[in-house]
């Protein structure tokens, strides 16, 4: 009448759907959550997924409970030291003087603090992107940089005798030896010694008749015939590469304001994210510059102030120096990030502008993002905008597509120029 | 039986199979049965991890629930506090059903199986199966067929009018939960398997006619016949006043569809088959602790437990009958387990005159004090009969009325507290434990478990189905406690939409006047 039951094995996850629901539920939350949560971490941790907060209220089921009015009485134990009469301080906050039995005071406390949860990574980037409204910006140039090797795949009939298969080729022979019984020699060799053995003449001529037809059958029957021959096919294969190296370039000159900066990290983090999603494994490089450029760790990249003057340049050549060193582009996607609030002398434009040309058939992509305090001061144009501008309309460089300019100039803008760059992207390929 | 001996081990490490989950359930059922008396459920013991544990804590212990965003929430609550190992689970979690289910994980070690199984599955158990409360509003033997029931109509019709049309129903039928119960007289005893048939039945016949239904005859009859009627008897006729507000939804709106009745109906029955367990935990708790320290006990002395194991064992049982005092940093009220495991033991020393722990006889003094609280059971003798008598036959608010003894009001220091913003400038000490406070003291304990308390009554009152079809309900104001508006006014929302039309809630205290709020459905209605 007891039974005891192994529940271990039942399928598990049984909540799934739930927590599903409940995700939906608090969609918008989650979003703003995630969106808030970004802007506090490093880049390589958005990736972790982790723990977000969301308002309890937001979330909450109301029912019906009396409020904190009217006079209260409660039962409590422990007393040590009152005797009837004392008079208590009203407890800050309240909720003290309740205590004798009802839930109700214990789970008011509780909705002061927010909600915590854990996201895993991927609902974590699906509310980031959802948000941007960028779930299908998978544009087929972003991904298909191939790589050509060879490798085996099946056999042919042709082919030259350095990748004659031999195995294969001797195994078709057999089934064919054997399927059109081709006489052995051992069964000729046996009748030729019993031939030399026999007297009798009749019988030496019927074995000499039975030799000639094993002959001649052998010999329509060859041991190896060109029909049997194999050949080991080898295909051209197209793998597409799962590296992605990243390069953020940041001109950090005195004129980049902390807002300036800000914006820019915004957009890389954005842009980082993006290839996350695209490639398993993507490597960011840091560079910073003002008239010399350097490459660093993040924690600097953002905080260090550093002031001096710009010569985008410097940054374009440390670049093309590290690519050539540390990716080799057969193995790597390489994207690249500017931001830069275009301030860039004159004399220095045809420098980068050259080494532009040089690096853009090396990436996939180059998206420039000029920043500015206010609209105002997009009202006349910025030398690099100019000189990047003019590059493209020039047509000198079939890979000009590949660079990209936006112009940012408050904090709401990032996540719909992303959007925009990527969008604009989409409908060149297609 | 041969194994489980006396003066043989059960088990001798942590370790355990089933072989010894087998034997510890025999060994308990050895004690339970015929040395205390009890009359149990049949007994389910299912071994979950943790992760389904925490499911199970998630959708209210109930191993099949329908689906829905708060269960998540919960799951997701708990799952991060046990994660971060700022809460452990519990060791145990028992369902009212027949048979009994409870819960043991994996990680308990043998001990703590023993631990559990003695205290879900033969003292929850005998409580659930005896108590009158559970007798009289849930039926074991049919609920685990009714959920399964009503998850299966909830997932259809989440296939039939969408997933968002369901759960903002289910949202609505949730906020009234504590509104949806019979609390007093049973209307009848639920039978939770006719109740499913009812449900078929009633579906197929409204397939077939479901304007003629709904539609037109329940309104307009109503509507037809209040021309004749007084106020009085138009109430009486709609069944009015009326506490249980989903029951009069799912019977009385204009506007919902037969699903939607069906719905109201099953969270209905689910706040119904809880109700008795929100008025009896101290008693729960209390009973369960009680047989599982009685049935270690006796395993101990019968040589089944080893020294080292029971060690363990009171090691648990001490930090779950731990009750901390008011200005304790961690003091998060009273707990059911600390009080019900003294409030039994207590009985077991006024019955017998003997201390439960030491063995020894009372003194003179306590024995007076005991025949002059409790002349109709001191020293009586038969400690089970009147436990089980008392598990049986109250709640918590008439238990804690009857048997709590002035030595339990000095263990536990009890005082009582009363907060009169009008008339002290704090809080003031009204009664402590002592001569002049145990009677008090016990009465408002009581008080403070009473059903009612813990719960604002509310009731519809009428509807004006010639006017605008307002629905009025009213609050009885109790020591000038108003509601909390904030939730009020959201649940009032809910009420509106499941209503159809405006509903109007009044606050009355006599002598201060009342409070009216008010609030209209969504517009374009929800339902």
């Amino acid at each position: 009448m007891t039974t005891i039951v192994d529940r271990r094995l039942n399928p598990g996850d049984k909540s799934l759907p739930n927590r599903q629901r409940f995700l939906r539920r608090g969609k918008e939350l989650i979003q703003k959550a995630v969106r808030d949560a970004v802007s506090k971490k490093n880049i390589p941790e958005i990736l972790d997924g982790g723990a977000i907060s969301i308002p309890k209220d937001g979330i909450d089921e109301p029912h019906i409970f009396r409020g904190p009015s009217g006079i209260r009485r409660g039962i409590l134990p422990g007393n040590k030291e009152y005797v009837e009469g004392d008079i208590l301080p009203r407890p800050e906050g309240g909720g003290g003087g309740d205590g004798g039995g009802s839930g109700s005071g214990a789970g008011k406390g509780e909705s002061e603090d927010p909600f915590r949860f854990v996201l895993t990574r991927e609902e974590f980037l699906k509310y980031f992107f959802e948000d941007l409204e960028l779930p299908d910006l998978v544009t087929k140039e972003l991904a298909e940089m191939h790589q050509e090797g060879f490798h085996r795949a099946g056999y042919t009939l042709t082919g030259s005798p350095g990748n004659l298969a031999l195995n294969r080729t001797m195994r078709n022979a057999m089934a064919r030896r054997l399927a059109l019984h081709r006489p052995k020699s051992e069964a000729i060799k046996s009748l030729e010694i019993e031939m030399e053995l026999t007297d009798d003449e009749e019988r030496v001529a019927e074995i000499m008749y039975e030799i000639e037809r094993l002959r001649s059958k052998q010999r329509r029957v060859p041991y190896l015939d060109p029909i049997d021959v194999r050949y080991r096919r080898l295909e051209e294969e197209f793998r597409p590469i799962t590296r992605a190296v990243v390069f953020f370039l940041l001109d950090v000159s005195g004129s980049m304001s902390e807002h300036l900066k800000d914006l820019a990290k915004r957009f890389f983090m954005l842009y980082y994210v993006f290839l996350t999603t695209r490639y398993p494994h993507v490597e960011v490089v840091f560079i910073r510059h003002t008239d010399r450029a350097k490459e660093v760790d993040e924690e600097t990249f953002f905080r260090d102030p550093e002031s001096g003057g710009t010569e985008v340049s410097t940054a374009l050549a440390l670049m093309g120096e590290i690519i050539k060193e540390r990716y080799p582009i057969s193995e790597y996607n390489i994207y690249v990030a500017e931001a830069s609030d275009g301030d860039n002398p004159e004399r220095d434009g045809e420098k980068a502008i050259l080494l532009l040309a040089e690096l853009l058939p090396l990436v996939q992509y180059f998206a420039y993002l000029e920043v500015a305090e206010d609209e105002r001061d997009f009202s006349h144009v910025s030398y690099l905008w100019k000189d990047y501008e003019d590059f493209c309309k020039s047509g000198v460089s079939a890979h000009a597509k590949k660079l990209a300019m936006r112009k940012v100039h408050e904090q709401t803008q990032i996540f719909p120029v992303f959007a925009d760059l990527f969008k604009k992207k989409a409908q060149v390929t297609s | 039986m041969n194994m489980t001996q006396e003066g043989k081990l059960l088990f001798e490490s942590a370790e355990w199979d089933f072989d010894t989950l087998r034997r510890i359930q025999e060994a308990c059922e050895a004690i339970a049965l015929p040395e205390f008396g009890l009359s149990v459920y049949p007994n389910q013991l299912e071994v979950v991890t943790t992760e389904q544990m925490l499911d199970a804590y998630a959708s209210t212990g109930l191993p099949l629930f329908y689906k829905h965003w708060s269960f998540g929430k919960h799951f997701l609550y708990h799952d991060r506090l046990y994660r971060t190992g700022r809460k452990g689970l519990a060791y145990e979690m028992v369902i009212n059903s027949s048979p009994c289910i409870s819960y043991l994980m994996e990680e308990n070690t043998a001990t703590m199986q023993t631990l559990v199984i003695g205290h879900a599955a033969y003292g929850h158990n005998h409580f659930f199966k005896n108590n009158y409360l559970f007798k009289e509003w849930t039926d074991a033997e049919g609920i685990l067929d009714y959920l399964e029931y009503a998850k299966g109509f909830i997932a259809q019709c989440e296939d039939l009018y969408g997933e968002r049309e369901v759960e903002r129903l289910l949202d609505a039928a949730h906020a009234l939960m504590s509104h949806g119960v019979f609390r007093y007289k049973g209307k009848r005893r639920l039978d939770l398997r006719k109740e499913e048939k009812r449900a078929i039945l009633r579906a197929q016949e409204a397939e077939r006619n479901y304007n003629d239904l709904w539609e037109h005859t329940v309104p307009a009859a109503a509507a037809k016949s209040t021309t004749e009627l007084q106020e009085q008897q138009r109430r009486s006729l709609l069944g009015l006043p009326e506490e249980n507000i989903l029951y009069f939804l799912e019977k009385k709106s204009p506007k919902l569809k037969v699903w939607q009745r069906e719905i109201l109906r099953i969270v209905r029955h689910v706040a119904q088959y809880f109700y008795p367990q929100s008025q009896t935990k101290i008693m729960n708790e209390g009973c369960a602790t009680y047989v599982h320290y009685g049935i270690m006990e006796r395993l101990h002395q019968r040589g089944q437990i080893s020294d080292g194991n029971f060690q363990e064992f009171l090691i648990s049982h001490t930090n779950v009958i731990t009750q901390l005092p008011f200005n304790h940093e961690y003091f998060s009220g009273w707990n059911p387990y600390a009080l019900g495991f003294a409030m039994m033991q207590d009985i077991e020393r006024i019955v017998s005159g003997k201390d439960p722990l030491t063995g020894l006889p009372c003194t003179d003094e306590e024995r007076q004090e005991h025949r002059e609280w409790f002349p109709d059971i001191a020293e009586k003798g038969d400690v089970m009969g009147i436990l089980r008598d008392a598990w049986a036959n109250y709640r918590d608010e008439s238990f804690i009325s009857q048997f709590l003894s002035p030595r339990l009001m000095r263990n536990f220091r009890m005082f009582y507290l009363e907060d009169d913003p009008e008339r002290t400038t704090g809080i003031l000490v009204r009664k402590i434990h002592n001569e002049y406070g145990y009677r008090d003291i016990r009465h408002q304990f009581s008080t403070l478990h009473n059903v009612g308390h813990a719960i604002p009554s509310i009731e519809i009152v009428d509807v004006d189905l010639m006017g605008d079809r307002r629905l009025e309900l009213q609050h009885k104001v109790v020591n000038g406690t108003y509601l909390y508006k904030n939730d009020l006014d959201r649940v009032l929302k809910h009420l509106a939409d499941l209503w159809g039309y405006q509903v109007r809630l009044t606050e009355v205290d006599e002598g201060n006047g009342s409070r009216q709020h008010t609030s209209d459905p969504n517009n374009p209605p929800v339902f």
